[in-house]
This record gives structure tokens, C-alpha cells and sequence, in this order.
């Protein structure tokens, strides 16, 4: 499930903040910050695309860098965000 | 106020009268008045001449009466006045009432060591017939530009480099390290410039060519005390009362001229300053100009019209609607001469076109105080991530990032964490010299994410920001953080973009003369002493400069905050008329003709911005960058001369 969610991202990081180019190389643990790939519009952009994409409502404080600035760090957050949500649905649909 | 050309050398004597007019003619705008050259067996200059000084007797070049020593220049010597005077009481006899005069009589009394004694803004060549050599100089700060490159063997030089391409033989190619340079620190670090093999003599260097070659050396350098030295307390009532005096002697000599000198009025602080102090100064009220843009976020009429009611100046401004940038950005780079990362150059240009239809020569402009007196953004923000450094985990500490730009919604809406991120905190050296300009170096370089694959291979070992540290002198290491800052400022950024591709070539496309009082380097001396709390105190830039002034301005323009000026970017080229030639100057077959940028991630990042989907620094910068880097190739690249065309 991870690296299914790591996928889509990467596919969604290249395509839309490197602008297709696959040379790059994307390490799974690299910071997207100090690697010049997002700027501070860049993560309003990932927010909206990981809300989007993956029915996720995000706190103000879950838009941090040890959540977001990574491929590994970003797939363990939405992992952890829908197993969260998970439960609740669940015992919503039982009721 | 001019351009010239010229070159040492072996030229045909035949064709040397008729190169040296095409090569004048070239840079016609710089001078529209008059036109003049002068040729001898081994050397020649020309002479595109703005009448400002002497209007009736101070044609160029200029011989001296003993027929030695002939000259071109263009700028002024503000001093002139003073200095004439001196030379007129040691038995020196004047036939003209400029200050180009002033020059010859100067170095032939002191030979290269005369621009010791001038205060102004020049550039200059002096053709010293009995040492068989010429003598070349440019002001301390870089107003006025200064380009030479060799050809066959033979030295050219001239106030932009497109009169090079008049010359047989020349081919203009773009600099592959410079674009590197200005994808990452926006402008080349001189003497290298966009063009490869053509050079600038540094601000405040002299100059000397003979058959031995050439050897350049400074003359003036700007200095910094030592941290602890610059710490030392100091009367601030009295530093303000010298700085007012300074400031009010530095304009003043600056509306010296037999034409009317009018005056920019941004709404900001340092330009409001310059024209209230010049107001009183001009005989039938001081004429005063302005952009105004219909975007909002840019837009600071409101302020420009408080200001000139207060002055009492007669006031005209120029306005930037939508698709405005865009039909005018290839002249923009076409005066330029360099690829540029943002579009701002482009609302001067137009500004100076208002200023030559209303029939003025000469405008004094605010432009340096930033620079001299720590007013940019990029002072407080080193400030800051250094407050931050001392307590890395601080969860509050961060938010003053925020307060530093209320103009950039993206970062009004970050965490703190996320904010201590973008700007580096903990990540860079305290003992860095470059501390101050990583983060920017950093969101500029990312643009080159653009680049092809053979720029970046042939880049790959290349460090834009390692060769700039690598030029810092040896005493920079001993100041205070801030004047670091400064200096790297006022060092590069200052000559390299402001000065030139924001200031001269902008202004003198249209031939109008920018005069700058906080650039006199008395003031700039007088500043680099003031202790850094004076300048920056906690987060209130130019501190002193408000106390020094603070009767002179309305309180709402006396305590504004500084507004960085900046202009629409991408946005300015796309919707509903989008012109013909961004599509041809970005299409896939000119990307890939140029070979500088990826076709591919090219056409993605124009494809995004036309769904007005760039909102970053860096895509902009990147766009912006790209553009004019592929506007650049089609002014320049290849050109060659035509030696048919009329003189």
C-alpha cells in the first residue's frame, strides 16, 4: 500500500513540480525542500493535491515537514491519516 | 551623459572613420544630440553624445590643447564645478564650460590617480598620444557601464556590447558560466558578462591598454570596520545631522546641469527623500514621475500622489496594464544585453519613455539607499534565521519570517516548522560568508532544473556561489554580519542588475541620464561606519536615514515599511493576447535550436502558465529567466557585421 501511495505521489511530484523531467533523480528520502523541488507555494500545492487525491482533510498541523517534506515521510503520512479514518468509517457504516 | 566606442589597435585606415560611425551609430540612443569621432594610425573613439554639461562647446572626443590627449566619456563629474576651480588657480586655462574638460586637465596632471579627486558617475577613455596608450576608468559603484573585448588582435570597447557587433569578425555567443551565474545569483560576476569573450572593467577600477597588454587594477574599494570596531557607540542625533548634510550636498551637486533635472517618485521612502531635498533646488518646481500598475499587489500610486502633493511637484506617471510587459520585454532585453530573471526592468523602460516624451534629459532616483543604509528584505531575513540558529527547536521563533513578507500569501499560510525550513534555519554555516544569500541563491538555482542535458553536463563541476566566495577579500571575514550583507549586495547585485539592467540600460534606452545622491560615495563611506544597529535597528530598516530625514515626509510615507518594487511576472505574457513571439521564442523548435533548456520541462512550465497555474518564485524566475534567455539568443547569438550598412 505504501509504495502504491509513494507512486502516485512521485508521479504527481514529477509531473507537476518537475515539470515531467525524469532525470531526476527522486530519492524516496529526499528532502523536497533543500533539494529545490517545492518552494512555499510548491507545499500549498501537495496539500491541496493530497486532500484531493487521497479524501483526506489535513490540520494546520499536520502541514509540516516531518509529515510532508519527503516520498517516504508523505506515503507513511497518508498511510497513518486513512488508517486513522478508517475506524470511523467503519463504525459509521455499522450504525 | 553618453555613450562612446572605440578600440586600440590595427584597423584599416580606410575603414576606421566608417566603423568607428556604425559603431556609434549603434548605441545612438545613449546619445541623440551629436556625433563625433576621432581617429588616429593606432587608436580611435566615437561619440554618441546627450547634451547635459556645456551644451554649446562640450562636443566629443575632446583633444586637449596640446593635442595629446583625446577623450571620450560618458556620465558626469558632479564635482566638476569645484574641481575647475582649483585647476583655474593653479594657471590651467579652460575653452569649454564641461566637465570633460575637466577630465584631460586632471590626467594630464596626475595621469591615472586623477579619479581619485572626481566624484561622479563616468566611464571614460583616454587616448594618451605620447604614451602610446589608453587610459580607461569607471566609477566606484558601477553606474555607468564600460564593455571591451579583443578581436584579431586588436582592442575594442564600448558602452554596450551591441556595438561590437558592427565590428568585422565579431560573433556574439552566449556565456554558458554567466547564464549558470545568473540562474543563481542573477547577474554575471564581473568582468564576465553574457557574452563569451567580452568583458566589463569593474566599478571602481582604472584601466590601462598599450602594446603591452592589458593591466586593470581597483582604485576604490569598499570597506567595512571590523565587527568589534563597528560596534562602538556612537552620538546617533550627530550621525543624523552628518547624514542629512551629506545627502543634501550629494543632491545637490546632482541637479547641476544646463538642462531641467526632474526626479523618480516610486512612493517609497528613499526616492520621496531625494525629492523633497531636490525640490527646493529646482528653479520652476521639480518635475516628478511614476508607474502605476493596475494590479493591486504592485500598485503604490496612492502614495506617489501623497508625496508630489506634499512637494508641490508637477507630477506625470506612466501606467502597466495587462499584456503592457509583454509587448514591449524584447526591447527590454535587447537594452539589457543579458538574460534576466525577473520582469521589473521592464515598467523603467517605460518609465523613461514618459520622462523623454515630456522632454526631460536628467532624473535624479532613490536608487542605492537600500544597498547603503540595509533596507531590503534580505537584511532582516539574515537577521532572523540567525535568531533562529541560536534555538533550533524554538516553535515561535520562526513566525518572524512571516512579518518580514506580508506580501507573499504563500508564506502567510505556512507552520513554523515549514517556515524554518524554507529559509534554511540551522542548515547553513554561521560561518559562511555567503550565510546571508543562501536562500536565495538556493530558490534561484532551482530554476536551472530547466537547463538541457548538455548545459548541465557541460556545468556539472561549475559553482556560481563558490566562485563568489572565492572573490571576497580577505578583510570580509573580520565584519559584521550585516556589512557582509551589504557588501554582497553593493558589491554584485548593485552593478550587476540594479545599476545596469534596471538602472542604465533601462533608462538610457531612451536616453535619460539616472542620477543617484545615496550612491555618492561620500554617503556610501560615511554609511559603511555608522554602527550596524543604526541602519537595521531590531526590524526597522534604514532606521537612521528616517531620523536624518524625518521632516522632510509625510509620517505615512516616513514610516512606511520598504515595498520591494516588483512587477507582474509570467503572468504578464499569457491570456487572452498573448503575443506572437513568445509563442515563436518559446515554441519546442527554438528551445531546441538554442540548446540551452530542456524542451520537454519547457513546455510544461509555459503550458502551466498559461493556465496561470505559476504562482512560485521559482517558476517564475525560471520563465522569466528562460524567456529572455531565448530573447537574448535571437538579438544576439551569431550576430556578425554588416559592413554594408549606411555609416
Amino acid at each position: 500500500m505504501t509504495q502504491q501511495i509513494k507512486d502516485t505521489v512521485k508521479a504527481f511530484i514529477i509531473d507537476n513540480f518537475l515539470f515531467g523531467d525524469t532525470s531526476y533523480a527522486l530519492a524516496d528520502d529526499v528532502s523536497l525542500i533543500e533539494s529545490g523541488v517545492i518552494d512555499s507555494t510548491g507545499v500549498l500545492e501537495l496539500v491541496t493535491y493530497i486532500e484531493d487525491q487521497f479524501g483526506l482533510e489535513m490540520a494546520d498541523s499536520d502541514i509540516v515537514p516531518a509529515n510532508l517534506d519527503s516520498l517516504v515521510r508523505i506515503a507513511a503520512f497518508i498511510e497513518a491519516k486513512q488508517a486513522a479514518a478508517q475506524p470511523v468509517k467503519q463504525a459509521a457504516g455499522a450504525a | 551623459m553618453c555613450g562612446f566606442v572605440g578600440y586600440l589597435g590595427n584597423v584599416e585606415p580606410a575603414t576606421a572613420d566608417g566603423l568607428l560611425r556604425r559603431m556609434t551609430g549603434s548605441i545612438a540612443h545613449r546619445g541623440p544630440d551629436e556625433q563625433g569621432v576621432f581617429v588616429c594610425p593606432s587608436a580611435g573613439l566615437g561619440h554618441a553624445r546627450l547634451s547635459v554639461v556645456g551644451l554649446g562647446d562640450g562636443q566629443q572626443p575632446m583633444a586637449s590643447a596640446s593635442g595629446d590627449l583625446h577623450i571620450a566619456f560618458n556620465g558626469e563629474i558632479f564635482n566638476y564645478v569645484e574641481l575647475r576651480d582649483e585647476l583655474k588657480a593653479r594657471g590651467r586655462r579652460f575653452r569649454t564650460g564641461s566637465d570633460t574638460e575637466v577630465i584631460l586637465h586632471l590626467y594630464e596632471e596626475m595621469g591615472p590617480d586623477c579619479v581619485d579627486l572626481m566624484n561622479g558617475d563616468f566611464a571614460f577613455a583616454v587616448w594618451d598620444a605620447p604614451r602610446q596608450r589608453m587610459f580607461f576608468a569607471r566609477d566606484r559603484m558601477g553606474v555607468r557601464p564600460l564593455f571591451y573585448t579583443e578581436v584579431g588582435g586588436t582592442l575594442y570597447f564600448a558602452s554596450e556590447v551591441k556595438a561590437f557587433a558592427r565590428v568585422p569578425d565579431f560573433t556574439a555567443e552566449l556565456d554558458e558560466i554567466a547564464l549558470d551565474q545568473i540562474f543563481t545569483l542573477w547577474a554575471p560576476i564581473a568582468p564576465r558578462t553574457a557574452f563569451k569573450n567580452v568583458y566589463e572593467l569593474e566599478p571602481g577600477h582604472i584601466m590601462i591598454a598599450d602594446k603591452g597588454g592589458l593591466v586593470t587594477r581597483p582604485y576604490w574599494q569598499l570597506d567595512f570596520p571590523d565587527a568589534e570596531a563597528s560596534r562602538a557607540p556612537r552620538d546617533e542625533r550627530q550621525a543624523a545631522e552628518e547624514l542629512r548634510e551629506l545627502l543634501t550636498d550629494a543632491t545637490r551637486i546632482r541637479m547641476r546641469a544646463d538642462v531641467t533635472v526632474g526626479s523618480y517618485l516610486s512612493g517609497g521612502l528613499d526616492s520621496s527623500i531625494v525629492s523633497a531635498l531636490a525640490a527646493p533646488m529646482a528653479t520652476g518646481g521639480l518635475r516628478t514621475f511614476s508607474v502605476t500598475f493596475d494590479s493591486a499587489e504592485h500598485d503604490e500610486s496612492e502614495f506617489q500622489e501623497e508625496m508630489a502633493l506634499a512637494i508641490g511637484s508637477h507630477h506625470s506617471a506612466v501606467n502597466v496594464g495587462p499584456g503592457d510587459i509583454a509587448s514591449i520585454f524584447p526591447e527590454v532585453i535587447n537594452a539589457t544585453e543579458r538574460p534576466v530573471i525577473r520582469t521589473a526592468p521592464a515598467p523603467l523602460y517605460q518609465l523613461s519613455g514618459l520622462v523623454r516624451a515630456k522632454g526631460i534629459k536628467v532624473v535624479l532616483t532613490g536608487e542605492g539607499a537600500d544597498e547603503v543604509f540595509a533596507g531590503y528584505d534580505i537584511f532582516k531575513e539574515t537577521l532572523v534565521r540567525r535568531f533562529c540558529d541560536r534555538q533550533p527547536g524554538s516553535a515561535s521563533r520562526p513566525h518572524l519570517f512571516r512579518k518580514l513578507y506580508p506580501y507573499l500569501p504563500g508564506l502567510q499560510k505556512q507552520s513554523a516548522s515549514y517556515l524554518a525550513a524554507f529559509f534554511g534555519a540551522g542548515k547553513d554555516s554561521l560561518d559562511d560568508p555567503l550565510y546571508s544569500h543562501r536562500p536565495r541563491m538556493r530558490n534561484t538555482a532551482a530554476a536551472k532544473l530547466f537547463f538541457s542535458g548538455d548545459l548541465r553536463a557541460k556545468l556539472a563541476s561549475y559553482d556560481a556561489a563558490a566562485e563568489l566566495a572565492s572573490q571576497l577579500p580577505e578583510r570580509f571575514a573580520r565584519w559584521h554580519p550585516l556589512h557582509q550583507a551589504q557588501y554582497l549586495e553593493s558589491r554584485y547585485l548593485l552593478p550587476g542588475y540594479i545599476l545596469s539592467s534596471q538602472g542604465d540600460r533601462m533608462s538610457m534606452a531612451h536616453g535619460i541620464e539616472g542620477r543617484f545622491p545615496f550612491l555618492d560615495h561620500r554617503l556610501v563611506e560615511f554609511a559603511s561606519w555608522l554602527p550596524p544597529g543604526m541602519k537595521l535597528k531590531g526590524l526597522v530598516e534604514k532606521h537612521i536615514l528616517r531620523e536624518a530625514t524625518k521632516d522632510l515626509l509625510p509620517p505615512s510615507i516616513g514610516q512606511r515599511t520598504k515595498q520591494p518594487y516588483r512587477a507582474p511576472d509570467s503572468q504578464s505574457f499569457v491570456g487572452a493576447g498573448e503575443q506572437p513571439w513568445l509563442r515563436d521564442a518559446m515554441s519546442s523548435e527554438a528551445i531546441a535550436d538554442s540548446g540551452f533548456f530542456d524542451v520537454s520541462t519547457v513546455r510544461k512550465l509555459t503550458e502551466k502558465c498559461r493556465q496561470q497555474a505559476v504562482t512560485g518564485f521559482r517558476d517564475n524566475a525560471a520563465f522569466v529567466g528562460i524567456l529572455s534567455t531565448q530573447l537574448w539568443h535571437r538579438s544576439f547569438a551569431g550576430s556578425r557585421s554588416d559592413v554594408t550598412e549606411a555609416a
